[in-house]
């Protein structure tokens, strides 16, 4: 269910101090601060967008998404949500969501596990894992280091049966998320090029990314 | 500007989803047999490799064979046991439960299911299970869950799974980077309409067992604490027995292997590293 906050007046596109356009089907990293506002923008709506957070002192600490299920005693994410990383600390809290689903419990694509899910002739596609480990590499790191991650946008209704399957998305272009940072965090994300199946809607489109600086800094 | 995928494109792939998924959600009947008996059926001691019972609170990790058999059993009271592994020829390749609920279509493991490796590869095969009661998303217990559930008695200080894993990890010359999202076999949580956890005791009880067939050679890690969300407001686990069997070749109409197609490509990946 959507829980709407309202986005703050005092922070505009103009002392916005981060804002970048991410290509579909493109990764992306950068740091952000203890006490900034991330927003993560789905541009285009229906959009999943698989992100990771690591630490940026220390990145054997990275996000996990049991400890952050276990946390919310729920399986989607909202507003309220403390993102809790593989040390059982608060990395960031969800502030503002406009979509109202969130996926952490799905992972991500990757090359190997869309030849067992949609066949083998899926295989030479490009997958979000690949664009994981690219990008954590710059930082690195490499595919150890990258672990279940949150599918922002992305519909993954579990059923109290058990069964779980990727519906389409229901976010609607500009639709947001914000997150405020409570220690210095390596984002990493992949603008997920998943054409398999209905997380982007069999379409991958681009997404934004902005910063600010927090109010209470 | 971004160039969008035509109509024909989207409601092409549209509808190869949809034809996977109807295969896939199809295939619930065969790939969920129903419960195993009880009680297990009896092991010849001469097919015994080793029994190892983990006191409530340890950790343990074996070296297992492809085809050798795993069985995990509450034969001494109730108590939730998690699980990680890695290929022991190349450890970087880890169990992957995301892969392993998505790819099946579910997030309930039970007889007839495979547990899947972050290559596409399966690494377990659910031979036997008489309960079908586990958690993919929770996982296992951390210092901080067993100081709030445990507040009034010495929570810290109570042994904890992330705590185990660290040490299991550490021993087999790996670290906490290695440590994967963790199985939690005879922890029965199940999801409500709204996401929201819930624990159900009914579906675990005592002479409940588990028969895990290794698929590929693994590290095999187990960690016997309390799961967090089982509201025993007492920190009290049962040993755990695990017991290594002799591995006897799969036959060719072996109800994992062939339960889904999923499955079958999984294990055709197997093969393929094999080569």
């Amino acid at each position: 269910m959507t829980q709407f906050v309202q986005t703050s007046s005092a922070r505009t596109l103009t002392n916005a101090v981060q804002d970048h356009y991410i290509p579909a089907e493109a990764p992306f990293s950068t740091v952000v601060k203890k006490g900034q506002i991330l927003r993560i923008e789905d541009s285009y709506g229906q959009q999943a967008i698989d992100t990771l957070f690591y630490n940026a002192q220390d990145f054997s600490e990275r996000y996990s998404s049991q400890d952050t299920m276990r946390e919310q005693g729920a399986a989607y994410i909202s507003t309220g949500t403390k993102i809790i990383s593989s040390e059982g600390r608060v990395m960031a809290v969800m502030t503002a969501d406009t979509c109202g689903r969130h996926d952490t419990s799905a992972g991500a694509c990757s090359c190997e596990s869309n030849t067992v899910r949609f066949g083998h002739y899926t295989k030479y596609l490009h997958a979000c894992r690949d664009n994981f480990v690219l990008e954590v590499s710059k930082h690195g790191m490499s595919k150890r280091d990258v672990v279940p991650n949150i599918n922002f946008f992305m519909n993954v209704p579990i059923e109290p049966s058990g069964e779980m399957t990727i519906v389409d998305g229901i976010s609607a272009p500009g639709d947001y998320v914000e997150l405020k940072a409570e220690m210095d965090l390596l984002l990493v994300i992949s603008n997920c090029p998943q054409i398999n199946n209905p997380c982007n809607g069999f379409d991958p489109t681009p997404v934004r990314v902005l910063v600010w600086e927090g109010e209470d800094a | 500007m971004h160039i969008r995928r035509s109509h024909d494109e989207i409601a092409a792939n549209r509808a190869r989803y949809e034809e996977h998924q109807r295969q896939g959600l199809n295939a619930t009947p065969k790939a969920l047999p129903g419960k195993s008996d009880k009680p297990a059926a009896s092991i010849a001691e001469d097919r015994i490799i080793h029994r190892e019972i983990i006191p409530g609170g340890w950790y343990w990790s074996t070296r297992v064979k492809a085809n050798e058999v795993l069985r995990i059993s509450l034969d001494q009271g109730l108590s939730t046991l998690s699980l990680i592994a890695w290929n022991a020829a190349d450890t970087t390749e880890r169990l992957n439960l995301p892969d392993t609920v998505k790819v099946q279509w579910t997030t309930g493991l039970a007889k007839g299911r495979v547990i899947f490796s972050d290559m596409g590869r399966v690494m377990f095969s659910i031979v036997e299970d008489s309960c079908g009661a586990h958690d993919v998303l929770v996982g296992g217990s951390t210092a901080s869950s067993n100081a709030k559930k445990y507040a009034g008695a010495n929570g810290p200080a109570l042994r904890n799974t992330r705590d185990n894993f660290v040490l299991l990890a550490t021993k087999a010359g790996l670290d906490k980077r290695d440590i994967p999202a963790a199985l939690a076999l005879f922890a029965p949580v199940r999801v409500d309409a709204d996401g929201k956890f819930h624990w159900k005791p009914e579906l675990v009880q005592q002479g409940d067992y588990v028969d895990l067939r290794a698929d590929m050679d693994m590290i095999v890690g187990f960690s016997n604490c309390p799961h967090p969300l089982d509201p025993n407001p007492v920190y009290a686990p049962n040993p755990v027995t695990v017991t290594r069997i002799e591995a006897s070749a799969p036959s060719a109409d072996d109800l994992c292997r062939t339960a889904t197609p999923e499955a079958v490509r999984g294990f055709e990946n197997n093969a393929f590293a094999a080569l």
